[in-house]
């Protein structure tokens, strides 16, 4: 077997590990991402959705959060104007965090319909301009 | 002031037109007048874009609150440092930095450029005027930074605290210059396929542009590195966001270029792969700027949501469908003058690192568009975080840092037995050991010890090769042995330098095994009480919360938390951290507030306390304790990578034909190594 047909075997073997990778990764940690109407219509007909790790990008609906810092729980409700979810979390939220940004939260929606959010990540509308003043 | 600005700006859109215009015309005709024409629109531009700039600085430093992007980024008690650096803090600015620049850099090409690449010239005057251009269009239709309120604020909304951070002086630049500058060796290859003077020549044209943009954009990925550690406060340096992926995709890239360049340069092979990388690193340059500016991926660092998006977007399709055809056309004259002789030949194991980096890039760009890949073809947006692109790119990277290692140590063409096992003995005994000694001491993690062990082994043929080369020099010119290896460094820099790299890069790698052992615990404390927690390396700490102070400083209310830090009893010091409210002029508050980490560093771990907040009107406090081995060693591979690069970058290094003597004396070295 002559040089060029050696290398094209290594070749198929670097390509075929990183195709293998990177389908195997999708496979074992994607995650949806999904609205809260979108979320709505997917467990409504399919109850396998319930407890499921997944990121909901929504708004935190003004007036709605609750903070104890002493046991370190938030919740709030997070909504897309159609559908909404009450949230709750355990840990520090991002500096960001307020009740009039754009969040994502991850976490899994529970038969309590709450979802219980292992992340949280605050989206300015532009995070390097300040907040506008309600 | 900003009447210039704008003024400015017209006058670059219409001489960049110009430009581009008589530069491709020129360019293809032969007509020297319009290509002279063409390289004087570069300079013209040049100057206006920094007259430009200086408008808007002169903007910035004057609190002139009615131009709506001085009112936007600064305020009045913003410390003089980060208004100079809210020049590219936001989009409209950035945009502005971003031509200048590329201005700047098309200007130096043109005067920098040795008097044997000059045919390339014209080509890519037209090349950097019609980059430009559009960056100016983008400004002038959508997003003029001179662009004034109908009205003027008493006083500007103030720079984001996560902004106000010395390494964000020095980040964003950096990575621009990266950027930016990769559109010369871009201009230079679209210059050889336009004119098809595609001998070996325009290789050594673009080699040191490729190496400067490479530099710049190593430097500026470890500094962003360094902010995201110590500004961000969520305990660690990388997160895989689709900002920091696109800065470094373009790296990825442009290393295999770097590399396979060389076996081009000897052999004559992988002409089609190399001009395909440097056009693809452009794009990829390109491409980062459209993601972080369309917000089509949701990321921590996206602009707003903006028109701005479109054009590069457009821009970017239209780019690679010109730079494709043209190269598409060109392919019958990229063929190779020799074929690969052995699989067991430095051509093939720079092959495969190639395929290596371009396999580690292409999932980081799949993992990245993943989200938009996968609405447009299922419907619903499935995402990848961290653990995609860490199961897929660790395995990658491994086998990548043993090609660094193995490469250096096959003979060009075709190794011998004899040789390989005279080659490999030392440096596989010590990547043996060095595994070894980590199992015994207890380190149970695959791919740390694999990572370190695989450290080891590169490592040692580093030092194998130095001690070689020193040797000989020793022996054959009998210098001493400090003289032997410092000219060894400083005539073959490129080689040497090189291998400097690789070392950084090894130090790279241990660093991040380090984080695979990161250990942390919240606690809710009140003064006096305290929280423990045991580090990798055995120690256990022991943080008190001794108390809360609150104080004003500079433009910001701080309350603060000091710590005392034990290890194992013994007291080795105090830390604070901080809660920051920033205040307008008139101490009102602005923005949330901001979290100021605190951190303890040794070469072996860092503490990392972040202060979560304090429960209201009392001193007890949440906080996160966390402890991060090996960070330091982040930064002191970044800054091994970064000397390595500038010695292989240095200038001078003898006359052609003493480096082709060199260069023989280099293949001979390794043929008899």
């Amino acid at each position: 077997m002559n040089a060029g047909a050696k290398f094209a075997i290594g070749a198929l073997l670097i390509v075929g590990s990183v195709g293998y990778l990177m389908a195997s990764g999708i496979k074992q940690t994607g995650q949806y991402f999904l609205t809260p109407s979108e979320l709505s219509r997917k467990v409504a007909v399919d109850p396998s959705f319930y407890d499921v790790g997944m990121k909901v990008g929504a708004h935190v609906v003004r007036g709605t959060v609750s903070k104890d810092v002493a046991t370190q729980t938030l919740s709030f409700t997070i909504s897309d104007g159609t559908a909404s979810y009450p949230v709750t979390f355990h840990g520090l939220p991002p500096d960001t965090f307020n009740d009039s940004v754009e969040v994502v939260v991850e976490g899994r929606l529970k038969q309590d319909g709450v979802i219980h959010a292992t992340n949280v990540l605050a989206k300015c509308g532009s995070r390097y301009e300040a907040v506008p003043k309600a | 002031m900003t009447t210039l600005g704008t003024l400015a700006l017209w006058v670059a859109f219409l001489i960049g037109i110009w430009g581009a215009l008589v530069g491709f015309i020129g360019s293809a005709r032969g007509r020297i007048d319009l290509q002279r024409s063409s390289r004087n629109a570069v300079f013209t531009m040049c100057g206006a874009l920094l007259t430009a700039a200086f408008s808007l600085e002169w903007a910035l430093f004057h609190h002139d609150f009615n131009v709506e992007y001085v009112a936007a980024y600064t305020s009045r008690n913003l410390p003089i440092f980060y208004t100079w650096s809210a020049l590219y803090a936001g989009q409209k600015g950035s945009l502005l930095f971003w031509a200048t620049v590329l201005a700047t850099f098309g200007s130096l090409a043109q005067v920098l450029t040795a008097r044997r690449h000059a045919v390339y010239l014209p080509w890519v005057a037209a090349v950097v005027c019609t980059v430009t251009t559009f960056f100016v269009t983008v400004m002038l239709f959508a997003a003029n930074p001179f662009s004034r309120l109908p009205y003027t604020p008493l006083d500007g909304s103030g720079l984001n605290p996560q902004l106000q951070n010395p390494g964000m002086v020095f980040h964003p630049p950096m990575l621009y210059l990266g950027y930016i500058s990769m559109t010369i060796p871009f201009a230079f290859a679209i210059a050889a396929l336009a004119s098809k003077k595609l001998d070996s020549d325009w290789l050594v044209a673009i080699r040191k542009w490729t190496l400067v943009s490479w530099l710049f954009l190593s430097i500026g990925l470890v500094l962003g590195m360094w902010w995201a550690y110590v500004e961000l406060g969520w305990g660690g340096y990388w997160a895989w966001d689709p900002v920091e992926n696109a800065a470094l995709l373009p790296w990825l890239t442009m290393t295999a270029f770097l590399h396979s360049v060389m076996i081009q340069e000897k052999r004559g092979m992988l002409k089609k792969w190399n001009l395909a990388l440097v056009i693809g690193s452009w794009l990829l340059s390109i491409m980062g700027t459209f993601i972080t500016r369309s917000g089509v991926i949701s990321s921590v660092h996206s602009f707003t949501e903006s028109p701005v998006g479109y054009y590069f977007a457009f821009f970017l399709i239209a780019s690679a469908i010109a730079s494709f055809t043209l190269y598409t056309r060109r392919l019958p004259l990229l063929t190779a003058e020799a074929k690969l002789e052995s699989m067991v030949s430095r051509e093939a194991t720079f092959l495969f690192n190639n395929l290596l980096l371009v396999g580690i890039a292409f999932s980081v760009l799949w993992g990245t568009l993943f989200p938009i890949l996968s609405e447009a073809v299922q419907g619903t947006k499935v995402t990848v975080g961290p653990p995609f692109f860490n199961q897929v790119n660790i395995p990658l990277g491994l086998g990548l840092l043993a090609l660094t290692g193995i490469g250096p140590l096959i003979a060009w063409r075709r190794a011998s037995v004899p040789n390989l096992r005279r080659q490999f003995a030392v440096p596989v005994t010590a990547g043996v050991f060095t595994g070894l000694a980590l199992l015994v001491s207890g380190m149970r993690d695959f791919y740390a010890l694999m990572a370190i062990s695989i450290g080891g082994f590169v490592l040692a043929t580093v030092a194998q090769e130095f001690a070689r080369g020193t040797r000989a020099r020793h022996r054959q010119y009998h210098e001493s042995y400090v003289v032997a290896l410092g000219r060894l460094l400083g005539r073959n820099r490129r080689r040497y330098g090189g291998y400097i790299v690789h070392t950084g890069i090894v130090v790279l790698f241990v660093a991040f095994a380090g984080m695979a052992f990161k250990t942390e615990t919240e606690a809710t404390l009140k003064p006096g009480q305290s929280a423990s927690i045991r580090s990798p390396f055995g120690w256990t700490y022991t943080f008190t919360h001794l108390g809360i102070s609150q104080y004003d400083q500079l433009n910001r209310q701080v309350t603060a938390a000091t710590i005392e830090i034990r290890r194992d009893g013994k007291r080795l010091g105090l830390l604070t951290t901080e809660k920051r409210q920033h205040v307008d002029a008139l101490g009102r508050p602005t923005f949330q507030p901001s979290t100021e980490v605190g951190i303890h560093s040794d070469l072996r771990e860092d503490l990392y306390v972040v202060l979560g907040g304090v429960v209201n009107g009392t001193e007890q406090a949440v906080f996160r304790f966390t402890i991060n081995p090996l960070v330091w060693w982040v930064w002191y591979g970044g800054m091994i990578v970064a000397l390595g690069g500038l010695i292989v970058m240095w200038p001078g290094g003898g006359s052609p034909a003493v480096k082709r003597a060199q260069a023989g004396y280099a293949v001979r070295l390794v043929a008899e190594g």
